[in-house]
């Protein structure tokens, strides 16, 4: 797709799905909150789920052997289907067996996966969705938008809209009320005629045969329960050792996805089971005296997920859940929802890895650049995927397998890359945006007074996908480094209680050098010996592009650049988060283990390092006096860090009266909202901010925002200037 | 057992929409006859002193009378007292079906089957001789509709009749 074919279709799924999908995923959003904050294990209860999952996948052939002797115990049949194609035709065969005219169906994504529906329509069998969300789609012939609740995008006017005109009822549908009970009896019936019930598995204990159903309508043990013919299909990952192991999951999994504490069903299957087969015309013999006569098949499918198990990058994909929490959590899913940030059946930030997976690379990179790697999801994983880096391969592979041919002569020069050629011109811009910045400030004011023309700016948008309502950085003609060198330490190592290398990040250095002044102020003001180390970029900016290998040759400078500081006993101190949260996150995966932790350990965000240095004795007074009313915005990434509270902290002890804003992203995300295809999601995103700030009182605060790209991101949407805390903290 | 799951399961319960009555052996028949709506049917009670005699239930009902009861009357295996969770499982008798097609269910717990939490549950599930079981928690609801509604699938209304000398 162009970069306007994209654009055009983001802003017409925002118009059309946005605001249903936005009310929804933040409901489930701040339910996940507010579910987990219940629990006194929540960290301990994850990192067991992830155990469980880590040594599953690691034991899977086995696991696969042990299930196989369980269900046929049980009195069940197992086939592990390779791909899509010999599951269906597995399914078919029973189905056709059976002699079945009716099927129906329990919610399943993995069923959605491998085209199930299609498949028996085709051979004239009825196949009826009876969870609501998927019969809503049924009914509209379209795709979820939405792993856990298929149908968020509609709203419940559009679905009585819907219901009306397909069912032309004497009175028509309005509320929610009336279209459940017309679906729940119209289900019924289908229930009521179908041979064979169809569900998917959450998890199934491979010691018992025991399959997990999460559910809370009902649908999939009345599918089960009225059919004599069970098929369950499942991808092979979803296979756990044991019965037990189910319990950290199942008070995980609601929580996670849609915030209920547990969801009404848990059931836990250990099919063919006893339960008679109801016959409701038959007035004569009891229930308990009918002797049941039923099948049980599992399918566990494969269709990728062996290859995917070897792929050492990508391979926690598989320890997925599918609860949602990663969609629910992310700004740019809460704005646009699965119809855009999605695949052939998979969406969200994990969408990704599954689509890679099973349907290929091309499905995945539809959607990929939309994560924009604000890492909001990495806690709320409950198994602890690291969602961000699967998106971050995903690209980088994207990358290397663009066609070589493609040569970009146009910033060949400015890209000291080591990626290939043919490497989309967009992503080579934005990922060396160090260079651009070198050389913009080298040339400055000239290179800001060109940028800005009207034929720069349509260059910039035609050739590197640069979206023209965007404004510039204006780049600075003297950078922080140049600053410093000049002026050099105002106190010095003896005079100081501490010592730090202040990091330059690209930004601070040729387009915010001020910022960098700040914090050297206010650094030397709480006793500290600074030095400004002679360091390039951190390596964020190509990796935020897919890049791996520009950023692991970035970061390998970077740890030789402050290795003699941290020998000499300095503390680094970081005043951009995206560069720190790369210093302490992704540097365990560009860096050797040792040199990642004694990096990690020893960085500090600036106002982290502040807020630390007062709580040592630090004369608060020797900061610029407070009393004022801040609105703060936290960065995404330091967000989950979990260093927003210092800076607040840091704050209310110079006095200021702190509101903090309330979601995932500002929606700028280094150069997400720069480019053409993706500005209008950006707005949309960073509007929710811009109107937190100016509702009631919030709109006379003073705007503060430690992340470059969110104060860009403020100074586009609203009409007052936000600043960086250490320039509002830093004294004279 | 101890009082204080019982208490916990009681406030857990309520706060998912299930209706608690704590009763015992002595009181059972009047406390069972005053939550069914009828029609009602039911499935075998597996505690001592406990029976349908003197109730409005049918103990052994078909096919016919399960499709036209109002409410269905079934044993649970355990609850959970952090959840408000009960537990069912399928003797043969129909307790699934009983549990799901009428528009109420009753179930009849004793108060020393209620566990703590779901470990302690799990703990119990876990016996090799155990068969299917359901996790159970408040009426069957969805929000596929636009707004949450309970009664889905499932039933609409859930009374828990806890047992306290049992």
């Amino acid at each position: 797709m162009s970069r306007r074919a994209k654009a055009d279709r983001i802003r017409s799924l925002l118009d059309t799905e946005g605001d249903a999908v936005f009310e929804n995923t933040t409901t489930f959003n701040e339910g996940r909150y507010a579910s987990t904050g219940r629990l006194d294990d929540y960290e301990a209860l994850k990192q067991r789920a992830r155990e469980i999952k880590e040594d599953a996948i690691a034991d899977l052939p086995a696991l696969v052997e042990e299930v196989k002797a369980s269900v046929e115990a049980n009195g069940g049949h197992v086939y592990v289907a390779d791909d899509a194609a010999d599951a269906r035709r597995y399914i078919a065969e029973v189905v056709e067996e059976r002699d079945a005219d009716t099927l129906v169906k329990s919610k399943s994504m993995t069923t959605e996966e491998i085209e199930i529906n299609e498949h028996l329509a085709e051979r004239g069998v009825d196949v009826w969705e009876t969870d609501l969300g998927e019969f809503v789609l049924q009914v509209a012939e379209e795709a979820p938008s939405h792993i856990v609740a298929p149908a968020i995008h509609k709203s419940r006017a559009e679905i009585a809209a819907l219901f009306n005109e397909r069912f032309d009822p004497d009175e028509p549908f309005e509320t929610a009320e009336d279209l459940t009970a017309f679906a729940r009896e119209y289900l019924a019936d289908r229930i009521g005629e179908a041979e064979v019930g169809m569900t998917g598995a959450n998890f199934i204990a491979a010691d018992s045969g025991t399959l997990a159903l999460v559910t809370s309508e009902g649908n999939a043990r009345k599918s089960v329960a009225a059919t004599d013919t069970h098929i369950a299909v499942a991808g092979v990952e979803k296979l756990v050792p044991s019965l037990a192991d189910l319990q950290p999951f199942v008070e995980l999994i609601g929580r996670s996805g849609t915030g209920q504490d547990i969801t009404a069903y848990v059931s836990l299957l250990r099919p063919p089971s006893d339960t008679p087969v109801p016959d409701f015309a038959d007035d004569t013999t009891p229930l308990a005296e009918t002797e049941p006569d039923r099948e049980f098949h599992l399918v566990l499918l494969d269709n990728g997920r062996t290859e995917l198990r070897e792929d050492d990058q990508l391979r926690e994909t598989l320890y997925c859940i599918r609860c949602s929490a990663c969609l629910n959590s992310c700004a740019n899913f809460q704005h646009v929802g699965g119809h855009a940030f999605g695949g052939e059946t998979y969406s969200g930030g994990i969408g990704t890895g599954w689509e890679y997976a099973v349907h290929g690379e091309d499905s995945a990179a539809e959607f990929n650049d939309l994560c924009t790697g604000c890492s909001r999801c990495v806690e709320q994983c409950p198994v602890k995927i690291d969602i961000p880096w699967i998106n971050t391969v995903v690209r980088d592979r994207r990358n290397r397998g663009a066609d070589p041919d493609s040569f970009d002569f146009l910033v060949d020069g400015l890209t000291p890359d080591e990626e290939p050629a043919g490497l989309d011109i967009q992503k080579r811009v934005f990922g060396n945006i160090g260079t651009a910045a070198k050389l913009g400030s080298a040339t400055a004011p000239v290179s800001n007074w060109l940028a800005d023309t009207a034929p720069a700016r349509w260059a910039l948008e035609r050739v590197a996908g640069i979206d023209r309502r965007r404004e510039l950085p204006t780049f600075s003609r003297e950078s922080f480094r140049e600053w410093f060198a000049d002026r050099g330490p105002a106190l010095s190592a003896d005079e100081a209680t501490r010592a730090v290398a202040l990091y330059p990040d690209v930004y601070t250095n040729y387009v915010s050098p001020e910022r960098g002044r700040a914090a050297v102020r206010a650094l030397e003001a709480l006793d500290v010996h600074v030095r400004v180390p002679d360091v390039g970029e951190s390596g964020r900016a190509p990796l935020s592009q897919g890049m791996i290998s520009t950023a692991e040759r970035q970061a390998r400078a970077v740890a030789d650049g402050l290795e003699p500081h941290l020998d000499a006993g300095r503390d680094v101190v970081v005043i951009e988060p995206s560069d720190l949260a790369i210093f302490r996150r992704e540097y365990e995966r560009l860096l050797p283990e040792d040199e990642f932790a004694r990096l990690a350990d020893n960085s500090y965000e600036i106002m982290e390092y502040v807020y630390g240095l007062l709580e040592n004795g630090g004369d608060v007074g020797a900061l610029a006096a407070g009393g004022d009313a801040i609105a703060y915005h936290a960065h995404c990434q330091q967000r989950t860090l979990e260093l927003e509270p210092y800076t607040v902290a840091v704050l209310e002890r110079l006095g200021h009266d702190v509101a903090t804003s309330d979601v995932e992203c500002c929606g700028m995300a280094g150069s997400f909202g720069y480019k053409r295809e993706y500005y209008d999601l950006a707005v949309d995103v960073g509007e929710e901010l811009a109107e937190q700030f100016s509702e009631g009182d919030n709109g006379d605060r003073t705007v503060l925002a430690s992340g470059t790209s969110c104060l860009e991101q403020l100074d586009d949407l609203l009409d007052r200037p936000s600043t960086h805390p250490v320039e509002f903290v830093a004294p004279e | 057992m101890s009082t204080t799951h019982v208490d916990a399961f009681v406030d857990a319960a309520r706060d998912v929409d299930a209706v608690v009555t704590r009763t015992d052996a002595a009181g059972f028949a009047a406390a069972l006859a005053d939550s069914v709506t009828t029609p009602a049917v039911g499935t075998p009670l597996p505690f001592e002193g406990i029976s349908y005699e003197g109730t409005p239930v049918d103990p052994e009902p078909t096919g016919a009378d399960l499709a036209a009861a109002a409410t269905g009357v079934t044993a649970g295996q355990l609850a959970v007292a952090d959840y408000g969770s009960v537990i069912l499982t399928e003797t043969g008798a129909g307790e699934e079906l009983l549990g799901l097609y009428p528009d109420r269910h009753v179930v009849v717990v004793a108060a020393s089957d209620v566990v703590a939490d779901m470990p302690a549950a799990f703990d119990t599930l876990e016996a090799p001789t155990a068969g299917s079981a359901i996790i159970a928690t408040g009426p069957s609801a969805t929000a596929d509709m636009g707004s949450l509604v309970t009664g889905v699938h499932g039933p609409r209304e859930v009374a828990v009749l806890l047992v306290e000398d049992r």
